[in-house]
């Protein structure tokens, strides 16, 4: 089977505070540590161990610019038998639409039977996977916890939905699929790994070599604009406590019992 | 201006919650608004949560077939596409299914697609300035959406409080217009239930609640003993049960348990929006986490930073000296 995999180079929100630069117009992004998108490092094992079942190959793509390149990298390190950068001016502020009409036109580049996404990336959208499917006119399926390969083209999939109850379903390749954490247990990636695949060429393609017009894609294609970015007031905040790590016990440990909180 | 149809989520006969949070996101749109529901089903199911959300809305566009009887995404997909005007602006709930319908819905209607809008400012022309947020709510943003060709857009659960108005519109049976949808290319089988585990965290009154910041398997211990200590219940959030260190039945969260406690102590836990969903009857929020800027502070009650490897031992000690 060949495999499709986008992933996402995102700040990693566990190792960073997100915190607003001075004029407010972009989070702070000097120091940030970038990491894969939690999501997609689950759809990359997820593709490894289908590959390692039936056969084929998983490629993983990214929209983005050179800076990118090293999840790719770190994709190929875990598994993945190619990477593919796909980069270009005109890609600059493309909305979810212009991201997933850059992919659709590199899966027509490639022959897949399958390609995952994650279920969701930084911006929160959970959008690319659905949109991607609607464009490729294939059949899609979100939130996706299992993965079985059936004969006749076919994969039984489980969607993980309110509650943690698993919706069973029966879907025809070729199909998107956005995939969920929890799915598997991925692989941890050591120095060793990444170091094996450090010289790897890595293509990149442009608008011109995916027959893309500049229009349809890039902030001249997009209908949804991000103005800012802003930490709301959201009621009155939490009460901070403060003091030695002792004051601050005491004074939960009175409200707690005030509470209810201690048995 | 253009219609703007609501999409009616309901299970048994009843509607979800965000049947009437979204004619309030209508509303937010335009004011004057005629709001459409839209009910896909089967049967005596459907005709209850069409009667039952008739009240709240202008017109109930009741779509009846033995395709909808589950709502399969892809299926009601097409059926919409066929159904609406191509202008339509198509509101949906933001959970999985809506996650599952909306993207492909605004590729396949050419509209433009807002997702997880948590905040509605108003139409300015073809331009609806919405609000969002990115980053797991650690910021917010504000976003300009052309809806000139169209619109679906997702509305987080929660974020539009349900107004009082009564619009008591008809039912209309439009399951005659659905048009052709083809063999579906995803066919559901079945439903499998959520494990049973072997706490039932949906019932305490006091959960210690432990998200990554635990950062090992082997500090779990400490939870637990503060935990044994308050006479608590140990809970989490889901990537403790994607690592597999606690059993999935004490996930809080809308892919977890809703739980009602009276004390809930956030350990380690950012606050996302669905860890929170899981969270209902307003307990009396502990949150403790190194990062001062986490956006559980915004919704907890008292906020404590500090490193929770170091500062649930010290508050297990001293709740067991104070006995
Ligand atoms: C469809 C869907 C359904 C979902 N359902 C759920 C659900 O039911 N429940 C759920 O929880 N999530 C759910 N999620 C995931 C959710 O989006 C978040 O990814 C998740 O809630 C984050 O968990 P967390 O807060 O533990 O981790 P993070 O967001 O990584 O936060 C960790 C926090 O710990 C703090 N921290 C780190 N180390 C320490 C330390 N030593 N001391 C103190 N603080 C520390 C950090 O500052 C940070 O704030 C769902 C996602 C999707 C897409
Ligand atoms: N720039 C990108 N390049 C490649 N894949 C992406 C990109 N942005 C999003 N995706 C994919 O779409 C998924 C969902 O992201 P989103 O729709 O942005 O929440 C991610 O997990 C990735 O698999």
């Amino acid at each position: 089977m060949e495999i499709l995999v986008c992933v996402k180079r995102v700040p990693d929100t566990s190792e960073n505070e997100i915190e607003l630069n001075r004029e407010g117009n972009d989070i702070e992004r000097d120091d940030l540590v970038y990491s894969v998108n939690e999501w997609d490092n689950y759809a990359v094992e997820e593709a490894i161990q289908i590959v390692d079942k039936v056969g084929g190959s998983v490629t993983v793509v990214t929209v983005g610019d050179e800076e990118d390149e090293e999840v790719l990298r770190r994709e190929m390190a875990m598994g993945a038998n190619n990477g593919l950068l796909l980069a270009d001016d005109a890609f600059q502020g493309s909305d979810g639409r212009g991201i997933a009409t850059i992919l659709k036109a590199a899966v027509e580049k490639g022959n897949y039977d399958l390609i995952l996404t994650g279920a969701l990336a930084d911006g929160g959208e959970a959008q690319i996977g659905g949109m991607l499917a609607a464009m490729l006119d294939v059949p899609f399926a979100s939130v996706v916890n299992s993965i079985a390969v059936l004969d006749g083209n076919k994969l039984k999939v489980g969607r993980e939905i309110e509650g943690g109850n698993q919706e069973m379903s029966e879907i025809e390749l070729p199909c998107v699929l956005s995939i969920q954490t929890g799915i598997n247990e991925p692989r941890y990636v050591g120095i060793r790994g990444i170091r094996k695949v450090a010289s790897v060429e890595i293509p990149s393609m442009g608008a011109a070599d995916l027959g893309l017009d500049a229009s349809a894609v890039g902030s001249a294609g997009a209908r949804v604009r991000r103005m800012d970015y802003f930490v709301p007031e959201i009621g009155d905040g939490a009460e901070m406590l403060e003091g030695s790590t002792d004051e601050i016990i005491e004074k939960l440990i009175e409200m707690l019992k005030a509470k209810g909180g201690l048995k | 201006m253009a219609q703007i149809f609501a999409t009616i989520v309901h299970k048994a006969g009843v509607p979800d919650d965000s049947a009437v949070e979204l004619v309030t996101a209508a509303r937010k749109i335009d004011a004057g608004a005629t709001v459409t529901a839209l009910v896909f089903g089967s049967g005596d199911d459907l005709a209850a949560a069409c009667t039952a959300v008739a009240p709240a809305y202008n017109e109930v566009w009741k779509v009846d077939g033995d395709a909808f009887a589950y709502p399969n995404a892809e299926v009601i997909r097409k059926a919409m596409t066929n159904l609406l005007p191509s202008d339509a602006i198509v509101l949906v709930p933001h959970d999985t299914f809506g996650m599952d319908l909306s993207p492909g819905l605004a590729i396949k209607m050419d509209s433009a697609f807002a997702s997880d809008v948590v905040g509605i400012e108003g139409l300015d022309g073809g331009t609806l300035n919405i609000v969002r947020q990115e980053f797991g709510g650690a910021v917010s943003t504000h976003v300009q959406c052309d809806i000139s060709q169209g619109a679906v857009i997702n509305v987080r659960a929660g974020s539009f409080a349900p107004e009082e108005t009564q619009a008591n519109g008809q039912v209309v049976d439009k399951s005659g217009d659905v048009g052709d949808l083809g063999a579906a290319r995803r066919k559901f089988l079945e439903l499998v239930a959520a494990e049973v585990g072997d706490v039932d965290i949906t019932k305490e009154e006091v959960l210690v609640s432990i998200g990554r910041g635990i950062e090992d398997e082997d500090n779990i211990e400490i939870a637990q003993e503060l935990a044994e200590a308050m006479g608590a219940v140990v809970s989490c959030s889901r990537p403790i049960v994607d690592a597999k260190w606690l059993e999935k039945s004490r996930q809080v969260g809308t892919s977890g348990q809703t739980v009602k406690p009276k004390v809930y102590l956030a350990c380690g836990i950012s606050g996302s929006f669905q860890h929170l969903g899981g969270l209902k009857g307003n307990p009396f929020i502990v949150a403790i986490n190194k990062n001062p800027k986490a956006p559980i502070f915004q919704v907890a009650d008292v906020g404590i930073v500090a490193d929770i490897l170091d500062f649930l031992p010290d508050l297990t000690e001293k709740i067991q000296e104070s006995k």
